[in-house]
């Protein structure tokens, strides 16, 4: 007979559990779909230019109890040269009635690509950051708002 | 109609010394309604936002906002900026009606 000892079982078990949790907590792509409108409303920003994920960081609270004002920061890794530095950085929110957030502008004379503002977010959902470098290349970053009460009707 | 431009506050940062990098953070009260909510007879309150925040520095654009709905009332707005030397920033906020206010604050650089 083939059977397993209970304590294979139960390693195997939370072997399982842990691959579960890791799978929940990893971060979404920045590539997982997105709504229609807001697939429309990057084409609008940058064209159809290729994104890359990675050197955008967007800091929101990971829960919003109030979907009003939500603290958002921005920031892309630049060196912020006239050569080499970020042009704008688009912001979308994923699940809002419109999409458009904002559009920072950044010039060399900043030294640093970051912008904070506070934002409006309907109900639980992806806020997306899109970066238009000096060169042409678009970098793309993406965080989830967990939103108790949203903020964008009556 | 469009509510009036808010009294805006801009704080720049003191005991700056040349090529520090400092965060710039100004306020501005404005409704930013989003065109959305209705009133208590169940009327569309119309939109009303502020579109476009410009901060030059001795004249020069260094920095630009492009708002939407999505901006909170009273927008806060933070960036940074490389001291290099000292002089005037100007702040500028103007509606999607075209009206505009601005302030101006020295930044002072040891």
């Amino acid at each position: 007979m083939t059977r397993l000892p209970p304590i294979r079982r139960r390693a195997a078990l939370v072997g399982a559990s842990g691959a579960i949790l890791a799978l929940s907590l990893a971060p979404k792509p920045a590539s997982a779909s997105l709504q229609p409108a807001t697939e429309a409303a990057i084409k609008k920003a940058i064209g159809e230019r290729a994104m890359t994920e990675g050197r955008v960081t967007l800091r929101l609270p990971p829960i919003a109890e109030n979907g009003n004002t939500v603290p958002l920061t921005v920031s892309v890794e630049s060196p912020m040269t006239a050569a080499d530095h970020v042009k704008a950085v688009h912001v979308f929110a994923d699940g809002n009635p419109t999409p458009d957030v904002a559009t920072f502008h950044f010039t060399p004379a900043l030294g640093r690509a970051e912008a904070s503002t506070r934002i409006r977010l309907g109900r639980t959902q992806d806020v997306i950051a899109v970066a238009e470098m000096s060169n042409g290349a678009v970098f793309v970053g993406r965080q989830e708002v967990k939103v108790t009460i949203g903020g964008c009707g009556g | 109609m469009a509510a009036p431009m808010g009294q805006p506050r801009v704080r720049l940062p003191t005991g700056v010394k040349a090529g520090d990098v400092v965060e710039i953070r100004t306020l501005i009260s404005h409704p930013m309604e989003t065109g959305q909510r209705r009133d208590n007879a169940g009327n569309v309150i119309p939109r009303d936002i502020i579109k476009t925040f410009v901060a030059t520095f001795d004249g020069q654009e260094v920095f630009r906002m492009d708002s939407h709905p999505a901006i909170s009332a009273n927008p806060y707005i933070a960036f940074f900026f490389r001291a290099e030397k000292s002089g005037t920033f100007e702040f500028t906020w103007i509606n999607e009606q075209g009206t505009k206010v601005s302030t101006k604050s020295e930044l002072k650089v040891a």
